[in-house]
């Protein structure tokens, strides 16, 4: 390949925003090097290539400086790979493009900080309000995906877009807070369109080898919790 | 018979996020119907903002063909898409583009949460740690800038857009918390008196003073003076 060509990805295993960017490098069907970096030890190519937030993922094309921050990365993908043959992963009419951008900007506004509390804090009464707010927002989207799906089985109808992936990304997280916590977010009775849907995404192609696996995620929180001398804000990748 | 402006915007007039949409909707000239929540202030909200954006109660809103956009810079972007001129808000090379949204971002990140606080805190700890952290992230900005004419180069785009509003607060930061952006940012200054050449930005920008009013009188009323 082509220096010009060639796509480096930083990340680290657990991140969901890392898993965003490597599910739409995976739909474009684009070959990529994953860097792996230490979410407790940041390295200096990190540092370098991200010097204002710190954080992965970070997506070097080519000889180009590096594009930060996970919906950004993928807006940037799905415009750089447009012809690649694969489906689009922004819609192409702008109002429905303007709802998609809307609900994945949802999704981190309002269910990834309270994810971020319910794996790096230990302190009960913020635990409890992240639980609260976390089934709240999930409410929420169960009532964006009936009407964004329209009866199909993604927020992109067939197949896959923006929102599931920014969605999917935080699954495996999801279903480790249930093993963890003992409580389903995902819940048949509330919200069962969304317990369909995950089934769905999970068994996509792009996204099937990228979402670990919940009991790793289970690990590595007893691991964060001992090696807890971090900050919640600090620890937060996007 | 009456006929329904095609595009209306739902908006309050010292909103920084408002002045996006504002700008956005002079820069490719379209004819807007204009809707104040007069009562924002007061925390009362028209039925036509519930039920336009549902899940923040929020401005701005542009109401397009009925439908509602919500969310300044997605509804910026969403302008350039729909109403084509020959000044596009956002370039056309995707890693132009990428930087662009990187920056509009920073801006919601990391500078609209201190700059909008700022004037409503008492002095003491959490003034001078807020105080702080905007003044790293506007050397990030100044630094970012550097020499070229606007964020993006040449070209005044959604960059600029998303931080230029918040140019009508600089004269309350000064008053409220000494912080003089024309003394320690004369790149960002320039880059703001550059945007006011622009019809756009000087038609959309509340007036610096009475930004600070409306900041002063609030104040008092919570106590905070």
């Amino acid at each position: 390949m082509a220096k010009e060509d060639e796509v480096k990805l930083i990340g680290v295993w657990p991140s969901p925003y890392v898993a965003r960017a490597m599910i739409a490098l995976n739909l474009k069907g684009v070959e990529y090097e994953y860097i792996p970096d230490d979410l407790f030890n940041k390295s200096e190519l990190l540092l370098k290539f991200n010097p204002v937030y710190k954080l992965v993922p970070v997506l070097i094309h080519g000889d180009k400086l590096p594009v930060c921050e996970s919906r950004i990365i993928v807006e940037y993908i799905d415009e750089v790979w447009a012809s690649s043959g694969r489906p689009s992963i922004l819609p192409a009419d702008p109002y429905d493009r303007a709802t998609a951008r809307f609900w994945a900007a949802y999704v981190d506004d309002k269910l990834a900080p309270h994810c971020r509390v319910l794996v790096w804090s230990n302190d009960e009464k913020s635990i409890a309000e992240a639980k609260e707010q976390l089934l709240a927002a999930v409410l929420q989207l169960e009532e964006a995906f009936i009407e964004c799906s329209k009866g199909k089985s993604f927020f992109g109808g067939d197949t896959i877009n923006f929102v599931d992936i920014a969605l999917g990304s935080f699954l495996s997280w999801m279903k480790a807070f249930e093993i963890i916590m003992g409580k389903n977010f995902l819940d048949k009775t509330k919200t069962p369109r969304l317990v369909e849907w995950a089934e769905c995404f999970r068994s996509v192609d792009a996204a099937k080898d990228v979402l670990p696996e919940a009991e790793k995620l289970v690990e590595f929180r007893k691991f964060a919790m001992a090696a807890r001398r971090v900050t919640v804000a600090d620890a937060a990748t996007k | 018979m009456a006929s329904e402006k095609e595009v209306k915007l739902l908006d309050f007039w010292l909103s920084p996020f408002g002045v996006r949409t504002r700008i956005a909707l002079e820069e490719k000239e379209v004819e807007y119907e204009y809707k104040e929540e007069k009562n924002l202030i007061l925390g009362e909200k028209s039925e036509l903002l519930l039920k336009s954006n549902p899940v923040h109660k929020k401005i701005p809103v542009l109401i397009h063909h009925g439908k509602p956009i919500c969310e300044s810079l997605i509804i910026v972007q969403y302008i350039d898409e729909v109403f084509p001129s020959k000044t596009p808000i956002l370039p056309s090379d995707p890693y132009a583009r990428a930087l662009s949204r990187f920056w509009a971002d920073f801006v919601d990140k990391k500078i609209s949460q201190y700059a909008l606080r700022i004037w409503r805190l008492k002095k003491g700890e959490e003034l001078d740690e807020t105080k702080k952290e905007l003044v790293e992230n506007l050397r990030m900005l100044e630094a970012e800038l550097g020499e070229k004419k606007y964020f993006g180069g040449e070209d005044f785009g959604l960059a600029d857009i998303a931080f230029v509003p918040f140019t009508s607060w600089f004269y309350s930061l000064q008053a409220f918390a000494l912080l003089s952006v024309e003394e320690e940012f004369p790149k960002l200054t320039a880059w703001g008196n550059r945007c006011l050449e622009r019809k756009s930005v000087a038609k959309s920008l509340p007036e610096p003073k009475k930004v600070y009013e409306l900041l002063s009188a609030r104040r008092k009323e919570l106590g905070v003076e």
